[in-house]
């Protein structure tokens, strides 16, 4: 594994070794992994990555681990799909959702767990662990799964019905926790101070984990001919997708990718019932305020982003913007993106699209922009958050005169 | 006031290998100061140049962030934990 070079330490420069290490020893500062690019640039080509899998494999050579028989479920190529109908609704030219929900358990956490237990099981380790707002849950219990390794998953007490489900029937351990996603995760990280021999994919190996969040990026330039959009729309839990995506898209100039080093403005999404990002950034501050979360949108409720500081500071790097909306926006943005697209966003989802809306209604995001929505997770995850809102049109006994009363051929050809 | 404070990992060969230490004082400040007396070099790892806590250093008073508190000024009782966490992503 020569084109990793080791662990760098983001705030004062520190090298370690490319072991299970997360955080600086000296200042806590979170661990980047070091690659020699001009290695992968000696190597990788646009070929090399069109005859490997559709997976996100297909990037093996700008990833963390090198393993030829990857702990994979198929995440990643997910589709790119061109949005006509919904661009016309907010008043965009060309706008692109790259559909995430696609992903073996429904949302984009599949990247980052088969990167992270490929690491996990490379160094030796046998039980993955994590906590999660559900999405990640749903992962590390299912790749858990496939790689014959144990699983103990820590989960608030208040999550989506599905997302549990979807995590307890891989076999693992399901640990509910009485608190919100910060206690949980809190408590995980002191779980790994006591039990360093459990693989926590988003605290001991984070490092790993958070590089499959660059594979997003990886593939809508491919997916667009190797070009770079003008602009990406990524919703905010921990921020580290957002600042990953920005890396993947610089990534691919430094090892000759693509033709220039791109200029993509990359703006956050967040609920208004947890926004520290976004409400650090319209304060114009460095300092994120921690927040207790009061949202549907679970999947995002994490109210002390610790990535929350780089996704800021990716954001302005990149001209970008970060705007909060209301749970009332989330649920219309899911309602649209279905109803125009025929695709169901679970409630991050209806944050990124509800973002853009309103992005685009302020002349942020502009209709002469080349612009790319990150639709991250599966409407089937969050049903209870649309429960008063979408259900039969009508009911009616089974008889013809009971549908022509109800339903008229207007109503269906109507919209 | 005696009250325990958590150590992680990545400080405990400062404390001597230690998991946890038993302080005295009355704030999370000065309880952390105490611990410094005790075993040098904590506050160079925690605090920065201008005595705050470093940007990636989550102090919990009975499990409760500080920064939801009155942060170093947070008083703490008798027989309360203070724990030591680096902030770590998640989802």
């Amino acid at each position: 594994m020569d084109h990793v070079t080791g662990l760098r330490c983001r705030e004062c420069g520190r090298e370690f070794p490319a072991e299970a290490l997360h955080v600086c020893d000296y200042c806590f500062g979170p661990l980047e992994v070091a690659y020699d690019y001009d290695q992968i640039a000696a190597t990788v080509t646009r070929a090399s990555i069109a005859a490997g899998p559709r997976t996100i494999w297909r990037y093996r050579d700008l990833l963390p681990v090198d393993d030829p028989a990857p702990v994979d479920l198929g995440a990643g190529f997910t589709p790119l799909i061109r949005a006509d109908r919904l661009a016309a609704e907010l008043g965009l030219g060309e706008l692109w959702i790259k559909d995430d929900t696609a992903n073996p358990t429904g949302s984009f956490k599949d990247r980052v767990v088969s990167v992270a237990l490929t690491k996990a099981r490379q160094l030796g380790f046998k039980v993955a662990a994590c906590a999660s707002t559900g999405n990640l849950a749903n992962s590390v219990a299912a790749h858990a799964a496939r790689a014959g390794m144990a699983s103990v998953v820590l989960i608030p007490h208040d999550l989506e019905r599905a997302k549990v489900t979807m995590t307890a029937i891989y076999g693992g351990a399901v640990v509910s926790v009485e608190g919100n996603y910060d206690d949980v995760n809190r408590l995980a990280a002191e779980l790994t101070s006591e039990h360093p021999s459990w693989a926590f994919v988003n605290v001991n190996v984070r490092t790993y984990y958070a590089e499959g969040s660059k594979t997003l990026a990886f593939e809508v330039a491919e997916q667009l001919g190797w070009q770079a959009p003008d602009h990406v729309i990524v919703p905010i839990a921990s921020g580290s997708q957002l600042t990953k995506v920005a890396k993947g898209f610089a990534e691919l100039a430094t090892v000759g990718l693509l033709d220039e080093v791109p200029s993509v403005r990359i703006s956050g999404a967040q609920a208004a019932g947890c926004s520290p990002v976004a409400t650090a950034f319209s304060e114009g501050t460095d300092a994120i305020r921690p927040v207790k979360p009061s949202t549907i949108a679970k999947s995002l409720s994490i109210g002390n982003p610790a990535d929350g500081w780089y996704a800021l500071a990716a954001i302005r790097a990149s001209g970008g913007s970060c705007a909060a909306v209301t749970d009332t926006e989330i649920i219309e943005a899911i309602g649209l993106l279905a109803r125009t697209e025929g695709i169901f966003a679970e409630t991050a989802g209806g944050v990124t699209i509800a973002t853009l809306a309103k992005l685009a209604a302020a002349g942020v995001v502009r209709r002469d922009e080349r612009v790319v929505a990150l639709v991250t997770g599966h409407g089937l995850k969050t049903v209870e958050a649309l429960a008063d809102d979408v259900g039969p049109t009508v009911t009616i006994p089974a008889t013809l005169e009971a549908f022509d009363a109800a339903i008229g051929i207007d109503a269906v050809s109507g919209r | 006031m005696s009250v325990s404070i958590r150590i992680p990992t990545q400080l405990r060969t400062l404390a001597g290998g230690a998991g946890e230490v038993s302080v005295e004082g009355g704030t999370v400040k000065e309880a952390l100061s105490a611990l410094d007396a005790a075993h040098p070099g904590f506050s160079g790892r925690l605090f920065d140049e201008g005595g705050q806590l470093r940007r990636f250093v989550n102090v919990f008073v009975a499990d409760e962030d500080v920064r939801f508190l009155d942060g170093l000024a947070t008083p703490v009782g008798d027989g309360q934990t203070i724990s030591i966490v680096p902030a770590v992503a998640g989802g």
